[in-house]
């Protein structure tokens, strides 16, 4: 697909998205709700902290960490998997093929286009946050606000294409559905979701800081509450990158390979 | 304009018989069968030709379409559609084409159909002034009226599948493959349907390929026909000629001002009957005749029998295909 069509297209397929999301408004706060894992985990975690830090964490800290990584998760989110995965076995994806807009664009694009829809629930939230725990919970380095933006620009995509990879193994196996939830066990536990990484023991955290997990969550979350400082946020930045470039490769050689074995069942 | 040599597509298909045991052994052991889904098939379509594509259920004429458009890798052989290859399904050639499923949609469920046709003007690049104007002109022709401002998932199947063939016109496509694009419709708008895309096909001089269940669609728009069976190429010509050659009579259909025995009539041809015979006198006969004897038949029947009315015609298409399936089993 040539790049102009896409950029022609993209603002209409954003439009059309959205419209699509707010169709679909109980979907919307069924997933809304699904995501509220770290609020849970924030009551647990300050009743905890009630009789002393762990780690580096206070009740204060514990606050804004699950309160910066509900909001992260909300602008990370990626459901293109589940519409893939049903698109390939029944066969539908056969109408996103006969568009001259690559499909995994207009996936992205109905991603993006729900954003509006998450703000609505984040931004409620980021000021709760701001009243709550006061302006120390987050960092007042510009710098590193930058570094955030572009982390969650890295977590998203890192989230898209392992949504993307594990959607086009649906063309090879029929149990993909499986191997998605597989992943989200481990995304769970080692992203930073339920607990924060820097309080795994040394070895595991050495193991999953070369892993992609963190990097979807763990790190935005991390920069935006002001645990690194500029040059670690950039090595760490740099790994999460470097999963960004994985994700596209093995997308990229997956939707190839798995569009030759593409049956269009049905019709 | 098309150009298949050799076209294959098989499939490797897992195979497992019925029961628990045999899905605990398929485990560790699977079994693969390889269906021949398109079997070596040659053929050429001119620029602007209305072709039917027909066969049982199973034939491989969907999956001609497939690989026609650009959905399936072709397991061998080549396909040329106006000097593209379709498997790489380059912006250009899917600008050229549509294909459109009978059982598929690609209208957005909960969106009203108008916001598709905008994204596909938005997706095809098609110039605002040129989607405005085939908007109007596919509004006139489907009658969609209101139709588009409706949510989707509220229209009827009739509804739906004519705001599908508008969406799959917004960029007026070249070439239309048509799968079953009246199933489930029923008489009146079938016709709809039919007339418009033999419309669609004067007006712009788009090909055509058509597939249908629905042997009417197939008489009354494709001049030209191709047999598959099995995956494979039994026919290929005019329709007019296979009804002769698989059906080398006519339908002489009597009508009579009074009850006649059909012993009076048997020595004609061979009667047609709809159920067992009930020796009563009848009103009305149908004779399948050979097409050499009709001038004969006529004559006589018309001097010996009392005929209000007569009707010569071909044979039902689906008879005929029936027939010509039922030798292709044989053989």
């Amino acid at each position: 697909m040539s790049l102009r069509s896409t950029v022609t297209a993209f603002p209409t397929l954003l439009r059309v998205g959205f419209m699509d999301a707010v169709a679909y408004r109980a979907e919307l706060l069924v997933w809304m709700l699904a995501t509220t894992m770290p609020l849970v985990m924030l009551a647990l975690f300050t009743t905890v902290a009630a009789d002393g830090p762990i780690g580096r964490y206070g009740q204060p800290q514990f606050i804004a960490y699950f309160l910066a990584t509900f909001i992260v998760r909300q602008l990370t989110g990626s459901w293109a998997f589940y519409e893939m995965n049903f698109e390939v076995r029944s066969g539908t994806l056969a109408m996103r093929l006969l568009r001259p807009v690559h499909p995994l664009w207009a996936y992205a694009a109905e991603n993006l286009a729900a954003l509006p829809m998450r703000l609505l629930v984040s931004l409620p939230v980021a000021a709760v946050a701001l009243v709550w725990v006061g302006r120390q919970a987050t960092t007042h380095d510009p710098v590193m606000w930058g570094l955030f933006a572009v982390s969650v620009l890295g977590a998203w995509l890192i989230t898209l294409f392992v949504n993307f990879a594990v959607g086009c193994l649906s063309f090879f196996v029929e149990s993909s559905m499986k191997l998605m939830d597989t992943w989200l066990v481990f995304f769970f536990v080692l992203s930073g979701y339920l607990i924060p990484v820097d309080l795994f023991p040394h070895g595991v955290r050495a193991v999953v800081d070369w892993l992609p997990f963190r990097y979807q969550i763990g790190l935005p979350v991390e920069l935006m509450t002001g645990a690194h400082g500029t040059a670690h946020a950039l090595g760490l930045l740099g790994r999460q990158w470097m999963w960004v470039a994985i994700g596209l490769g093995t997308t990229s050689v997956l939707w190839r390979s798995g569009l030759r074995r593409f049956a269009a069942y049905g019709g | 304009m098309i150009r298949v040599r050799g076209l294959r597509k098989h499939y490797k298909v897992h195979e497992r018989p019925p029961g628990v045991a045999a899905a605990f052994r398929s485990l560790f052991h699977r079994e693969y069968k390889t269906v021949a889904a398109v079997d070596g098939i040659d053929f050429r379509i001119e620029p602007g030709e209305r072709v039917g594509f027909l066969g049982p259920n199973g034939a491989g004429k969907t999956t001609t379409l497939k690989l026609l458009a650009g959905l399936l890798h072709p397991t061998s052989g080549e396909v040329s559609v106006d000097g593209h290859e379709p498997r790489r399904r380059e912006d250009a050639y899917l600008k050229k084409i549509m294909l459109v499923l009978g059982q598929k949609q690609q209208l957005l469920w909960d969106l009203p159909p108008s916001e598709t046709f905008e994204l596909n003007r938005a997706v095809y690049d098609v110039p605002r002034a040129q989607f405005v104007e085939t908007m109007r002109e596919l509004s006139e022709l489907l009658e969609l009226g209101d139709l588009v401002k409706r949510p989707t998932r509220t229209l009827s199947l009739g509804e739906r599948m004519k705001c599908e063939l508008a969406a799959a016109l917004v960029h007026r496509p070249q070439v239309l493959f048509l799968d079953e694009p009246t199933i489930g419709l029923d008489v009146s708008m079938q016709a709809t349907v039919r007339g418009f895309v033999q419309r669609y096909n004067e007006r712009y001089g788009a090909t055509l390929i058509l597939t249908s269940h629905y042997m009417e669609d197939v008489q009354r728009l494709c001049p030209r026909v191709i047999v598959i069976d099995k995956g494979k190429l039994v026919y290929d010509g005019a329709l007019e000629e296979l009804v002769t050659r698989i059906r080398p009579d006519k339908r002489i259909i009597l009508r009579f001002s009074r009850p006649v025995d059909e012993s009076e009539v048997a020595s004609f041809g061979t009667i047609v009957r709809d159920g067992e015979p009930t020796g009563a006198p009848c009103w009305s006969i149908a004779l399948d005749v050979h097409m050499d004897a009709v001038n004969r038949v006529v004559t006589e029947a018309l001097s010996r029998l009392p005929v209000r009315d007569l009707t010569v015609e071909s044979p039902p298409l689906e008879e005929v295909m029936s027939e010509l399936f039922a030798r292709g089993k044989a053989s």
